[in-house]
């Protein structure tokens, strides 16, 4: 790891307010500060990896909250990922790790044959009878985690169901690659039907190029390198295979993953170009204002939005999406405190660490609940996924919905 | 530190808030001062004035030294424990216990982040002054501890003017109340005035019961490029002289003001020497009529642009780009040094032109940015701690600046503290007396010396 980059930091910190884990526990271990200076210490010799010392460094979110705040640009999440991913290299993967981040969920084709059963399981009202039996009591707890955040999956994936080109409507202004991402297409396929359909009648031409992989932040979490510069040079030689004006994404984390393609490969220009040319759906739909409030009917709904770490904090997109929602005549829009606050779903740890997950959701929740909102929109599938289910223990009449589902309803209304 | 003497700590506060794992000391062996860290024996987060109560008549009976650390932002090694003593850190006691809008005061417990008291009292018309650059981190303990200042120290004054009441446990345990709502009290030595800016050296404050004011009705913002520094520097001057008194008037320079627009990017010039952020606030027409006062003089000492800010959110994404200066310095190496050296208003020009020399002599890249019109300059030298001979130039830099500015009858901190950081310089300001009364004090309230030991003298 770079030691210039830890003793950037000059532990004014600004960054402690923002960090959901500090603002839960108070403790200097849990701040982004604490966490510099312990991996700092590390290297210096002055610390060693123990137990305590991995289940500090463990306890960040990665959700980035302290990069955007810190005016020195230090980013301690990201040098406490560096680390956590130094660490496994030496040290190797769990099995359940090297099948889930290596072997399953960068693979489309395995991880939606994977998933088949679940459909059935779902489908068949097993799991209904499983709920209700409380046999998930029986199931070690990320498993039963695991089966409780999940929604009713669509009948099939979208990336199997939604042809290859979608011709625009009316006068074609250009063409979109659209790029998937693997939960928005194993999960969330209505709401990435809504982007592209939004996508065609604002005059564009989507592509959905069917042979695509995983973005590759599973391979990075698995510090999988080679995986990820893989997955990175085929995606990137896909999309430039067809004529695109640009390739859009509805998954921050994807969008994020997918801006980075020129970094993963050392400044390669093809890569440097796919990334530059990668927009979040929010980017696109912004630029066309204009046309798209046109098209708008009045929702007299109460809406508020929540910033996915991988929207805010990574992209740096927050005023797009608060000014599409604003777009639609008579929505009464609600700012969320602590909008850009992590939600506590963050990859795999709502899974890993379900207590301090747990603590970081239920504050999301309170604020949302504050808003007295009857939509809480946002753009990201982890955050879809755990606010769905928080939302609808703590309060069901609060509908959690992706953006492009929400302008959808307007278009349609 | 003995393990049966932790034990008993642990007992009085709780195991979880008991912390003596390595990592945990590491991490409370440190504040935002360059260069300084060690690591306490242990680290309490007591949950009650009682608890540090009996945790201070522990320690006093056994010896132990305790350091007291609100979030440890301060600049001069204040919260740092460098004999293994206790670190008790105050986080936890973090109620607003009253607004009263009555009497115009305020009581919190000492762990209260400053802006969240803002934010309270604001929602209720009132105002709470004291804004330092840290306040979104940084407890009220802290500020009272280190008397801190903010932007608008100039026509509002400092933490000092504000503290009414405060609570606070001495080293042996006993509670002191001092001061409390009355606007006028007289009875015996002013100790409310002395234990603010005690740095952690006279007592632990559990309670502290603030002065609020009335929120200005107007207010107005504005930012002046100046080509040449001496302009800007006389122009402060110049306003206080023309008996105008800003809320604010701070100053950048050209180090601090690329910085700053690299990180904030609020549209600072990039090719002048300094620029002014003034803020006059108060009677619409009160502000008007200064802020018409301001341009002028701004325009008799050459100034290239005036702006004037559009509305509230354009105000405070120039106050942002202010509040986040320092920080922003240390993007360019990786060692800052920050130093606070206070003049007399009237020498701002001689000083910055002073600390600009002693910059070029010494071959330092030092920003300079602060205060102005309060006298008050951060001249901050930005460096590598890996370079030993960079860091011994600019500690000797840094002793001649000080030497100036005590020359100048100024002081050699304006707002953060002796601490460690400016023991050495302390004697030369105070004289022989002035320490004796100082240690005189200290041994009258902390006769085995337990308190924040090594800090201030
Ligand atoms: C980016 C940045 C900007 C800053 N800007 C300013 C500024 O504009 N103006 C300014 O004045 N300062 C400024 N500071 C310095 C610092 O923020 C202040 O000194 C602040 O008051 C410290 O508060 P804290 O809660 O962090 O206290 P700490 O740093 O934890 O402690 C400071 C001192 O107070 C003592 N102390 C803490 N709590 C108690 C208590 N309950 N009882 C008794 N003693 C106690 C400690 O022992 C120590 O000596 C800045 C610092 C940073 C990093
Ligand atoms: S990470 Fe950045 S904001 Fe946080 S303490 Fe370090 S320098 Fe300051
Ligand atoms: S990444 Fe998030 S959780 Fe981790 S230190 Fe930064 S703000 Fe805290």
């Amino acid at each position: 790891m770079d030691y210039v980059k830890l003793i950037n930091c000059m532990r004014c910190g600004m960054c402690l307010p923002h960090c959901p884990t500090y603002k839960e526990t108070f403790l200097e271990t849990a701040s982004p500060r604490g966490r510099v200076a312990l991996v700092r210490k590390l290297q210096e010799g002055e610390l060693v990896e123990s137990e305590k010392f991995l289940e500090y460094v463990s306890l960040c979110l990665d959700c980035q909250a302290c990069a955007s705040a810190c005016p020195c640009g230090v980013n301690a999440g990201e040098l406490v990922a560096e680390f956590r991913c130094e660490s496994k290299k030496e040290k190797g993967l769990s099995l359940m790790e090297d099948l889930v981040l290596r072997k399953l969920v960068p693979h489309p084709d395995r991880l939606e044959a994977a998933t088949a059963p679940l459909r059935l399981y779902q489908k068949t009202g097993l799991q209904q009878v499983v709920r209700s039996l409380g046999l998930l009591k029986l199931f070690p707890e990320a498993l039963g985690r695991m089966e409780g955040l999940l929604p009713k999956l669509p009948d099939a994936p979208l990336r199997q169901t939604i042809s290859e080109v979608t011709p625009a409507v009316g006068e074609e202004k250009g063409t979109a690659g659209f790029f998937l991402g693997c939960v928005m297409s194993l999960i969330f396929s209505e709401a990435s039907l809504a982007t592209v359909q939004l996508l065609s009648t604002l005059g564009y031409r989507v592509v959905t190029p069917k042979a695509q992989k995983c973005c590759g932040a599973p391979n990075m979490l698995g510090h999988d390198l080679d995986g990820l510069k893989e997955a990175a040079a085929f995606n990137t030689d896909l999309f430039d295979s067809f004529d695109l004006d640009f390739v859009v994404t509805d998954c921050g984390g994807c969008g994020a993953e997918l801006k980075k393609y020129g970094q993963h490969l050392d400044g390669e220009r093809k890569a440097e170009e796919f990334s530059a040319s990668v927009r979040d759906i929010s980017e696109v739909l912004f630029a066309e204002s204009e046309a798209l409030a046109r098209k708008l009917k009045p929702l007299p709904l109460r809406v508020t939005y929540h910033d996915p770490c991988h929207i805010a904090h990574c992209q740096g997109i927050r005023s797009q999406p608060r000014a599409l929602i604003k777009l639609i005549p008579g929505i009464d829009f609600r700012e969320l405190p602590e909008a850009d606050a992590c939600c506590g779903s963050a990859g795999t740890y709502n899974i890993e660490k379900p207590e301090m997950s747990d603590r970081v959701l239920s504050r999301k929740v309170q604020n949302v609940l504050k808003t007295g909102a009857e939509y809480l929109v946002t753009s990201n599938p982890g955050c879809l996924l755990q606010l769905k289910k928080a939302l609808a223990e703590a309060e069901p009449k609060v509908r959690v919905i992706h953006l492009t589902e929400l302008l959808q309803m307007s278009l349609e209304a | 530190m003995e393990k049966s003497f932790i034990k008993a700590l642990a007992g009085i506060v709780g195991e979880a808030n008991t912390l003596t794992d390595p990592e945990s000391l590491a991490c409370y062996g440190y504040d935002s001062t360059p260069e300084l860290q060690s690591r306490p024996g242990a680290v309490l987060l007591p949950g009650s004035a009682e608890e540090i109560s009996q945790v201070m008549a522990l320690c006093h009976e056994a010896g132990v030294r305790v350091t007291p650390r609100g979030s440890g932002t301060n600049l001069s090694g204040g919260s740092i424990s460098f004999d293994a003593g206790v670190v008790l850190q105050t986080s936890r006691l973090n109620r607003i216990l009253e607004i009263d809008e009555e009497n115009l005061t305020a009581t919190v417990e000492t762990g209260v982040i400053t802006s969240a008291l803002h934010r309270e009292v604001e929602a209720k018309g009132l105002f709470y002054p004291p804004d330092p650059g840290s306040m979104n981190i940084s407890t009220m303990g802290g500020n009272v501890a280190e008397n801190s200042g903010g932007l608008r120290g100039l026509k509002y004054g400092v933490t000092d003017d504000y503290v009414m009441g405060l609570k606070t446990v001495l080293a042996d345990g006993d509670l002191l109340k001092t001061g409390g709502k009355v606007v006028k009290d007289v009875a015996g030595y002013n100790l409310n005035q002395l234990l603010v800016s005690s740095e952690g050296t006279l007592g632990v404050f559990t309670e502290i019961t603030v002065k609020l004011i009335p929120k200005p009705v107007a207010k107005k913002t504005m930012l002046v490029h100046f080509p040449q520094l001496e302009q800007a520097a006389l122009t402060v001057s110049h306003i206080i002289a023309a008996r105008i008194i800003p809320a604010t008037l701070e100053f950048l320079d050209r180090v601090t003001i690329k910085c700053v627009e690299d990180y904030a990017h609020v549209g600072l010039p990039l090719d002048v020497d300094a620029v002014l952020l003034i803020e006059v606030d108060g009677h619409p027409a009160q502000v008007e009529e200064d802020a018409a006062g301001i341009r002028q003089i701004c325009e008799r000492h050459h100034c290239s642009f005036f702006q004037t800010a559009a509305g509230p959110e354009e105000a405070l994404k120039l106050a942002t780009a202010r509040r986040v200066a320092l920080s922003a310095l240390a993007r360019m190496r990786p060692t800052t040094i920050l130093e606070d050296a206070t003049v007399p208003r009237s020498c701002i020009a001689p000083m910055v032109k002073l600390i600009q020399d002693t910059a070029r002599k010494y071959d330092l890249l030092i920003g300079t940015f602060g205060h102005a019109g309060d006298g008050n300059l951060h001249p901050t030298c930005l460096t590598d701690e890996r370079n030993p001979d960079e860091i011994a130039r600019a500690h000797k830099a840094f002793g001649e600046i000080f030497e100036a500015t005590i020359a100048m009858g100024g002081t050699i901190t304006g707002e953060h503290g002796v601490g460690v950081a400016k023991k050495k310089y302390l004697p030369k300001l105070v004289g022989e007396s002035g320490l004796r009364v100082m240690r005189g004090i200290k041994g009258a309230l902390d006769p085995k010396g337990i308190l924040n030991p090594g800090k201030i003298f």
